[in-house]
């Protein structure tokens, strides 16, 4: 049996051109899907566990989806603002035991700045409760310091020490606030969130670098020098959103409809969880559509194998009626053509998995800048599965030639007929 | 009356019909090959040769009479046996394209040896009985290495004949392996046949169109004489 199980190989290799070619069409195709796959689910992840250890995110009312994307993802921008009463007034109700202001609108060169309290570092959680920690420096204690999520550092190159200053809105050519530079006092380790990609300062020093601006421009005339800000009110009329943490869990929904009900102003309170599958939701056809399609593409490449396999089948039917002389049985034959068919899958998916580590490698750093984090390791157990029903998928497309191949070597018997 | 046990091949009253066909193709009322006895048989295209090799290797079963090879009823067997018979008896030999064009020459002579054990432990050492039986027939070791492909076709033919012959299998079947030779290579390689099975003591089944090849052969048999339904047909 293995004797002939040998032979099989060595009259795959002799069609290695064309088996090759179906082979990197299966390699290809189980690439796309296992990376459809792995983005999926590793996308989902590192989305979903952007934030955690927070009750409530609250910001001016608008969509629950559109807070969510400027107060974690710092994307897009808030319609409006809320007010600092409203801040303070939420942030001594007897049910919240913490609250971190959240003040958006900067930027640093393409990176959103964030203004808020040194408790942010302590209070804000990711992944499965991980707290934020320091791969250098320490929190902002200072206006005018800043702290800096680990890629604006390492696309920057800036170390703790160095000196960076703000441009106002998010465009990499805003107006600067040149006049008010920041020190660099501390740098965050990776966490594969949004923060990553954020320069945070004080919620002060937000008010500070506007103190001589108005309407988006500086005001002409009027420059208050970096050193003379301490002596204004740095309280801030307005923040972009705040979180929240409660004493206790159970009060989540009674205070989200305290707030949804504030009377001082229109806000919206939501669930950072909820509302992030909610958001994943919206993108849920997407990755249905998507995955869709790539196992169409595993398809029409096994199909393709069954088409190699039976036009070589023709060509071959001297081969196979020389192996009826020599004593093989249908069986042994039909056996030779699906062991060929099944191989082929097989190295197929072997080499797709290498093509996709190959391509997380070189083209992770790049999917980094847009927030998909993809981790070199071992397939999971969903992505074992989708292996094993491409293998599966294969063997099925295998027999059609094993069974024609049958057929034939019933039917030539030793004389083979063109 | 000859004892079947002294036969090679044995065919009693047999008759065979392809499927769909109304008429039958071969009938064969008594046909013996001795054991070690070299047969020319003689069979134009159209006498029901192809039909006989299928019945001789068991790839087909006659619907009526016996068929024995060695003594072993074909009929008796199933068709996995029957495969398994051919594999550790019968030795053929085609008309050309005899080889797997990717297996070396070597490789070709070796294949019995995969599909049959008894055939394999018979050869003793099969990489030098192998050795043994190509320098036998002329094979230049140069040679022995290539792909059966890059061969030309009277070695090819010489290849085949090795690896019929290889793990002494009772009966050599040749199905006109000439006809692909120019004339003065026809005989060479029918000698070297006729030595190579003498000297392995199987008997010898050669069909072949070609009556002026019969020379020296033991027996001189013409299939349309044995072939009662081709008779009937012609007539």
């Amino acid at each position: 049996m293995r004797a002939v199980l040998l032979l099989a190989l060595k009259s795959a290799w002799a069609r290695r051109l064309t088996l090759g070619i179906a082979l990197v069409a299966i390699a290809l195709a189980s690439a796309l899907l296992l990376a459809v796959e792995r983005v999926r689910s590793d996308a989902r992840a590192s989305f979903t566990q952007s934030v955690s250890g927070v009750d409530l995110v609250v910001g001016a009312r608008s969509g629950a989806v559109q807070l969510m994307l400027y107060a974690v993802f710092h994307s897009g921008s808030a319609t409006n603002n809320m007010r600092w009463e409203s801040f303070e007034a939420l942030a001594t109700h007897p049910a919240v035991d913490w609250a971190v202001p959240l003040s958006l609108g900067d930027g640093h060169r393409g990176f959103p700045v964030l203004g808020t309290s040194a408790a942010y570092f302590d209070r804000l959680r990711y992944g499965d409760r991980q707290a934020l920690t320091f791969s250098a420096g320490k929190p902002f204690a200072e206006v005018f310091e800043a702290v800096l999520g680990s890629e604006v550092a390492a696309q920057l190159g800036y170390r703790p020490g160095d000196h960076i200053t703000l441009s106002h809105g998010m465009a990499e050519l805003g107006p600067e606030h040149a006049d008010k530079p920041f020190t660099v006092v501390g740098i965050l380790a990776p966490t594969g969130t949004p923060v990553d990609r954020t320069v945070h300062v004080d919620l002060a020093a937000i008010t500070a670098i506007h103190l001589d601006w108005a309407g988006g421009a500086p005001l002409p005339g009027l420059a208050i020098p970096a050193e003379q800000v301490r002596k204004f009110d740095l309280q801030p009329q307005e923040i972009t959103a705040m979180l929240i943490g409660l004493k206790s869990r159970g009060d989540v929904f009674r205070l989200q409809r305290h707030i949804n009900g504030y009377r001082g102003e229109p806000l919206l309170a939501v669930m950072p969880g909820v509302a992030l599958d909610e958001l994943w939701q919206t993108l849920a056809t997407v990755e249905q559509t998507l995955f869709a399609l790539s196992a169409l593409v595993v398809a029409v490449g096994l199909a393709g194998l069954t088409a190699t396999l039976l036009a070589g089948l023709n060509e071959r039917r001297r081969e196979l009626a020389i192996l009826r002389a020599l004593g093989a049985g249908p069986r042994e034959i039909f056996m030779m053509l699906t062991v060929e068919g099944l191989l082929v899958t097989a190295l197929g998916v072997f080499l797709g998995a290498a093509l996709l580590a190959a391509g997380i490698v070189t083209l992770g750093p790049l999917l980094r800048e847009y927030g998909v984090h993809l981790a070199l390791r071992p397939p999971a157990a969903n992505e074992w599965g989708l292996v094993v029903s491409i293998l599966t998928t294969g063997l099925l497309a295998s027999l059609v030639p094993g069974w024609r191949a049958w057929q034939i070597s019933l039917a030539d018997g030793l004389t083979p007929r063109n | 009356m000859t004892h079947s046990v002294n036969q090679a091949i044995r065919i009693e009253e047999l008759t065979y019909r392809w499927p769909r066909q109304c008429a039958d193709c071969l009938a064969i009322s008594h046909f013996t090959v001795a054991h070690g006895e070299r047969v020319f048989l003689h069979g134009p295209s159209g006498s029901g040769k192809s039909t006989l090799l299928a019945l001789l290797g068991g790839v087909a079963l006659p619907q009526t009479g016996r068929i024995e090879l060695l003594g072993q009823p074909l009929t008796a067997l199933s068709a996995h046996a029957r495969d398994r018979f051919r594999a550790d008896h019968v030795g053929f030999v085609f008309q050309q394209f005899n080889l797997l064009p990717w297996l070396s020459a070597r490789d070709n002579v070796l294949l019995p040896c995969i599909f049959s054990t008894r055939r394999r432990e018979r050869a003793g050492d099969p990489q030098q009985a192998a050795a043994r039986l190509l320098t036998h027939l002329d094979l230049a070791p140069a040679l022995w290495q290539k792909p059966a492909a890059e061969l030309s076709v009277g070695q090819q033919q010489r290849v085949a004949a090795a690896r019929a012959l290889i793990g002494q299998p009772g009966i050599l079947i040749a199905d006109e392996p000439t006809s692909a030779l120019d004339a003065p290579r026809q005989q060479a390689f029918i000698d070297l046949l006729l030595a190579e099975t003498a000297a392995a003591n199987a008997a010898l089944l050669f069909v072949s169109h070609d009556v002026r090849l019969a020379a020296h052969f033991d027996r001189t048999v013409a299939l349309a004489e044995v072939n009662c339904a081709a008779t009937e047909a012609a007539t």
